[in-house]
């Protein structure tokens, strides 16, 4: 499965994760708390060099993010438009392009290791809740690769509910789904238990 | 421990497998996705603790940058928008309707994870969802709940479905609904 990082080499790239990450929390909070349009509209632009430079075909890309938003921004205008505050429609439509735009170009350029490798570092202080971040890694794993297989399989299922009936797949297909996914689960544990456990000893 | 570990992982892709497969219709003709009744059947099946963690293991892989919620949408962007708070809340969501199917013992399976879903997925839910609108759209917590009453008959059918499932799922596998093993 494809991740959300840009094929597009960006220079953005090689900068440690972190500190991008701590970018995003850091101008999230202050656009949410200044709250000018001004401020927003300044990132929004910022935001639009940032994804420029690169090139057009990052630009396109980062745009293309940008989708998930559509509703939203449909809702503000239709609010806005008819309780005859377009000003305030356009602050906060400034807001969350700029919020999102600017958390969508860490997502686009930042890999899926150097992410985990952050999520496992500050997951650590949870030890102290019994969990184990260093079997985050294995975990990814495992969503990886079941999320296409268990996708297949529902596939797999609405296309016997297809030979008995004309009628669209209802929730019916989704016990079966989920007795899978259950069955698979206790074959796996098996599986990784016979090859050592979750938690090999170190060597 | 392993069979645990496992099945938390495989929820979280049965979660993220929800978003991928077309969309379900109900009996009305209304298509749903059936993304936010993974969650509940997290916690409905898997119990609180686990319920929450694999709702968590699925979020973290989202907010990584993979594609897994539905119409393909991951990244750090969308813990930013207007969903954030409904993201927010579903390792919740799934912590409670763990919690009930666990405490109502005296109860089918069923009635008890339709209830535990219906107070989880939508109760608890809609309150850090409705915050999260306010703030990202700057409008009235009032304004905000309008927003949201539309998805509240859809999310009440998919309480029922939970309850059924679960249900259905603890007749065929009865040792692997951990929440009420």
């Amino acid at each position: 499965m494809l991740s959300l990082t840009s094929e597009i080499r960006t220079p953005y790239h090689p900068w440690p994760a972190g500190p991008k990450l701590g970018a995003v929390c850091l101008v999230t909070a202050s656009l949410f708390i200044i709250g000018s349009p001004w401020f927003s509209g300044a990132i929004v632009l910022a935001c639009l060099g940032l994804y420029a430079l690169p090139g057009l075909g990052f630009l396109r890309q980062g745009l293309g993010a940008l989708r998930m938003l559509w509703p939203f921004l449909a809702l503000i205008a239709l609010w806005h438009g008819v309780s005859g505050t377009l000003e305030a429609g356009l602050a906060v439509a400034l807001q969350l392009l700029a919020a999102v735009g600017f958390a969508n170009l860490v997502t686009l350029t930042t890999r899926l290791e150097d992410m985990a490798a952050v999520v496992t570092r500050a997951a650590s202080p949870l030890r102290r809740f019994g969990l184990r971040p260093e079997r985050f890694g294995l975990a990814l794993a495992l969503v990886v690769r079941f999320t296409p297989v268990l996708a297949q399989r529902g596939d797999q299922i609405a296309q016997s509910w297809h030979a008995r009936t004309s009628r669209r797949p209802g929730w019916q297909v989704l016990a079966p789904l989920a007795l899978g996914a259950i069955d698979d689960a206790t074959y796996v544990a098996e599986a990784l238990r016979a090859r050592g456990g979750i938690d090999p000893v170190e060597e | 421990m392993e069979r645990n570990f496992v099945m938390i992982a495989l929820f979280a892709a049965l979660i993220a497998a929800l978003g991928l497969v077309p969309k379900i219709t109900l009996a009305s003709g209304v298509p749903i996705t059936a993304q936010s009744l993974g969650v509940m059947l997290c916690g409905t099946v898997l119990g609180a603790r686990r319920g929450a963690l694999a709702v968590l293991l699925f979020l973290a892989l989202v907010a990584l940058g993979l594609p897994l919620l539905s119409g393909g949408r991951g990244g750090l962007g969308l813990f930013v928008s207007p969903s954030a708070g409904f993201l927010i809340g579903f390792p919740i969501a799934a912590f409670v309707a763990g919690l009930i199917t666990e405490k109502l013992r005296a109860m089918s399976v069923f009635w008890a994870a339709a209830l535990g879903a219906a107070i989880g997925g939508i109760l608890v839910l809609y309150i850090p969802g409705i915050i999260g609108m306010a703030v990202t759209l700057d409008k009235s917590l009032p304004e905000a709940s309008l927003l949201a009453t539309p998805f509240i008959p859809g999310d009440l059918i998919k309480s029922v479905l939970a309850g059924a499932i679960t249900g259905s799922l603890a007749k065929a596998r009865p040792d692997s609904v951990l929440s009420r093993a």
